[in-house]
């Protein structure tokens, strides 16, 4: 198949970084139409998106004629001072002054996005931060999720709040929410099954979960955090959409952008939802989680 | 977002009805839609870019029939071009001829491999063959112990041994196997970045140690432009024999299968739809590309309703449908059928508009068993014509199934709201969308 052969001559020469395209095609090149479109494919290849690609391509156009910009390798500077405004225009938080213990993070997204090993990342972080971490273990649904959680929870040497398979999560939950309190805890993280945000029931267990655990400690603060796998296309932004109308989402955990994929769509989202992302995941073990900064993850879309 | 590329395309021909010959310009505004329905739906840009192309050579210079909608015509080009590309007809695993047959599964992480493991084993003991589920992930935490919790929920064997390397595992696997009378070895491996060089030499080296029948690519149907170089790299160290689609329960309109299918040449054998192991459905190339463009996935709908719906009712519930003389007797057949097709989100997922004309209404299960309550507790003749539903008789169905007045009211909102919802599927059969109807 001819189409076959073509397409995959013209792959592998753009294997390793999508975005570091960008710097290709705009050497040795004056600012024009073509190279806008040129600019635009590749944003769109790195999940940027249709339309916030165009978004940006405008943005670009603008900013270049204001200043009465020529040559191609401007484009650069604009369009990662452009990323990294998007993705900087919600503050990312992890706490606040107004905060009460014990905090409690929900740890929510689709099915095998990293929400577990984000726990067991996090929880390492956090104690070793010198703050006293607690584990509720809310996946009664998956094979051996409580299993893998508890082992996260031995490896950064934390309490786990557990059941068995097939318990009620939302009892789970208010176990947890409850013991922390008597124990003061500073942060408990809970591990949710992960589901996709299609399903209306299991939305309504979230939403469950959530409402048990500010009954049983009132004055916590609870920040809902969303995971997403990096690899994620467009379907991320209807994940965020949803989860934040069901349970809310304070921040974003963007995974696995170890690999090739670089999570263009959160600059969809950030866009359209005005969500912060919080950290990358860029592992499987235990220190392989970052705080997010806009200007560092621009740069890196390009390098 | 269902049916939004038919609309555009509405759009963009408004004018041309019964012109004559499509031009190079009404085809080309007409692709841009194309081209967007599918970046939309992550088919990569290269791939989407290629697809136009070939599309638009077929395209310039069809006649526009005098009695057709352009854009119907359009559809129809686009929409059979990306069937050819996805495959044509659906082809399924390597049948278990040989005996042990080894399917070895790999992927990103958290794709899907070890559910699908379960799911595959479940499969070939339904076929009355004897599979063995065997444990090559000794990374993730508590792998093992997932597939022997899937392995003992279906009474299939679980093969594991401890302190081993996964090759050497494998290796005994299929040696276990040969002296057991193990029809199917299941190979769960890790999942791994397809730029984990070390991690790829260990599958190439379970691959050489146990001669895999299939080697399957499981795929999130959820990634976006970078499944491209996952596939490739997959294909180049290991050769797969077959992808299959997972997480395909959700609306990701799974763009990926395109950019897979083309990059790899490989094809899509299975569909992963759901964490349950019975959640497994052959790869149909015709819906995959209706679902690519946004059209809705009525055929697995058509589908799942045939395994469950008495045939000879059904085409008479059709007949009613298509003639809006649809009542509560048949209200009252089509719950106790539904009720045997599983999770209704999931059925009306499949409908296109279904999810957005029934927002609000919230069908859930136990509501179900409610309903069929209040139409049990009408009248036949109530039945057949709800109008006579007035305040004193709704009072009685309301106290007779043990319901409050306003659970009535809501039933009879709801049932109009239905017959509403499958006018709007008569309305689009009659325009001839692929696919467009359930062939209840
Ligand atoms: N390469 C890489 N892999 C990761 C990262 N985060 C998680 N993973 C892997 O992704 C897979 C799924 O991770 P889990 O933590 O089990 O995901 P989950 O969201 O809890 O999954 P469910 O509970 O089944 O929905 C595992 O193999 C993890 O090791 C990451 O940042 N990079
Ligand atoms: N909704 C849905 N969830 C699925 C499907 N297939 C798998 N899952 C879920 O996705 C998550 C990850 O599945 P696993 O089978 O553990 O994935 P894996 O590829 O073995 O993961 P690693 O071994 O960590 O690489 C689990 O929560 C599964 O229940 C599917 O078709 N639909
Ligand atoms: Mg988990
Ligand atoms: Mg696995």
């Amino acid at each position: 198949m001819a189409f076959f052969d073509k397409l995959k001559k013209s792959l592998s020469k753009t294997k390793d970084n999508i975005f570091g395209k960008i710097s290709d095609v705009v050497s040795r090149r004056k600012i024009d139409e073509e190279l806008l479109e040129e600019i635009e494919e590749i944003l769109i290849g790195a999940d940027v998106g249709v339309q916030a690609s165009m978004k940006l391509i405008e943005t670009l156009r603008k900013k270049a004629r204001e200043q009465k910009l020529t040559d191609g390798e401007d484009l650069i500077n604009l369009l990662k001072e452009e990323i990294s405004l998007i993705l900087s225009r919600e503050d990312s938080k992890l706490f606040s002054d107004g905060d009460t213990k014990p905090v409690i993070w929900l740890i929510i997204g689709v099915n095998g996005v990293g929400k577990t090993t984000t726990i067991g990342k996090l929880a390492t972080q956090l104690s070793s931060e010198g703050k006293k971490v607690m584990i509720a273990a809310c996946d009664t649904f998956r094979a051996a999720a409580i299993d893998q959680i508890a082992i996260w929870a031995e490896r950064s040497n934390v309490d786990i709040i557990k059941s068995e398979i097939g318990a009620d999560p939302a009892s789970v939950a208010f176990d947890a929410a409850s013991s922390a309190k008597a124990r003061g805890v500073d942060i408990l993280l809970i591990d949710t099954a992960g589901r996709l945000h299609t399903k209306d029931h299991l939305m309504e267990e979230l939403i469950k979960i959530r409402r048990v655990v500010e009954k049983a400690a009132p004055d916590s603060t609870i920040y809902s955090k969303l995971i997403i796998d990096g690899s994620t296309g467009q379907n991320a932004i209807p994940q965020v959409k949803i989860f934040s109308e069901a349970v809310g989402c304070d921040g974003i955990i963007v995974t696995k952008l170890d690999g090739t994929a670089k999570g263009g769509v959160m600059i969809a989202v950030a866009e359209e939802l005005g969500v912060p992302v919080d950290f990358i995941g860029i592992g499987e073990g235990v220190d392989d989680l970052q705080r997010f900064d806009a200007k560092q993850f621009s740069e890196a879309l390009f390098s | 977002m269902f049916g939004s590329l038919t609309d555009k395309l509405d759009s963009a021909f408004k004018h041309l009805r019964g012109k004559g010959i499509l031009s190079e310009k009404n085809i080309s505004d007409a692709m841009r839609e194309v081209r967007q329905a599918l970046l939309e739906a992550d088919v990569n840009y290269k791939v989407a870019k290629n697809f136009v192309k070939a599309v638009t050579e077929k395209a310039v210079g069809i006649e526009v029939l005098k009695a057709l909608d352009p854009s119907q015509q359009v559809i129809k080009v686009v929409h059979d071009e990306l069937v050819t590309l996805l495959g044509t007809t659906a082809e399924p695993v390597a049948p278990i001829v040989k005996t042990p047959s080894v399917y070895m599964l790999c992927g990103l992480q958290g794709s899907g491999k070890t559910t699908l493991s379960g799911k595959l084993a479940l499969d070939a003991k339904r076929k009355k063959k004897k599979p063995l589920l065997v444990a090559a992930d000794i990374h993730r935490p508590a792998a093992v112990k997932q597939l022997k919790v899937l392995a003992d929920s279906i009474q299939v064997e679980h093969f594991f041994v401890e302190g081993k390397q996964p090759p050497e595992i494998c290796r005994e696997a299929v040696k276990y196997a040969e002296k057991n009378f193990i029809d199917l070895v299941i190979l769960d491996t890790a999942g791994r970045l397809h730029v984990d060089d070390e991690l790829m030499e260990e599958l190439e080296e379970i691959k050489a140690l146990t001669k895999p029948d299939e080697i399957l690519l499981v795929a999130d149907a959820m990634t976006g432009q970078d499944a491209v170089n996952v596939a490739q790299s997959f294909h180049d160290r290991l050769g797969i024999t077959g992808v299959v689609l997972s997480k395909l329960d959700g609306d990701a309109r799974g763009g990926a299968a395109l950019s897979i299918r083309e990059v790899t040449g490989c094809p899509i054998k299975l569909a992963s739809t759901g964490e349950k192991l019975s959640d497994l459905e052959i790869f149909h190339p015709e819906r995959m590309a209706t679902r690519i463009l946004g059209m809705g996935d009525v055929l697995s709908l058509v589908e799942k309703a045939q395994e469950h719906i008495d045939i000879e009712q059904a085409s008479k519930m059709q007949e009613k449908l298509l003639k809006s003389k649809f009542d509560f007797e048949d209200f009252l057949v089509q719950m106790e059928q539904l009720k045997k097709m599983g999770p209704l989100e999931s059925l009306l997922g499949m409908i296109p508009g279904a999810s957005k004309a029934l927002k609000g209404v919230k069908i859930d299960e136990r509501g179900m068993e409610r309903m069929v309550a209040i139409i049990k507790s009408m009248t036949t003749k109530e039945r057949q014509n709800p109008k006579l539903i007035n305040g004193p008789r709704k009072k009685r169905i309301a106290a007779g199934s043990g319901n409050s007045v306003q659970a009535v009211n809501q039933l009879l909102k709801q049932f109009q709201q239905m017959q509403k919802m499958f006018g709007n599927f008569n309305k689009k059969k009659r325009r001839g969308i692929p696919g467009g109807m359930p062939r209840f």
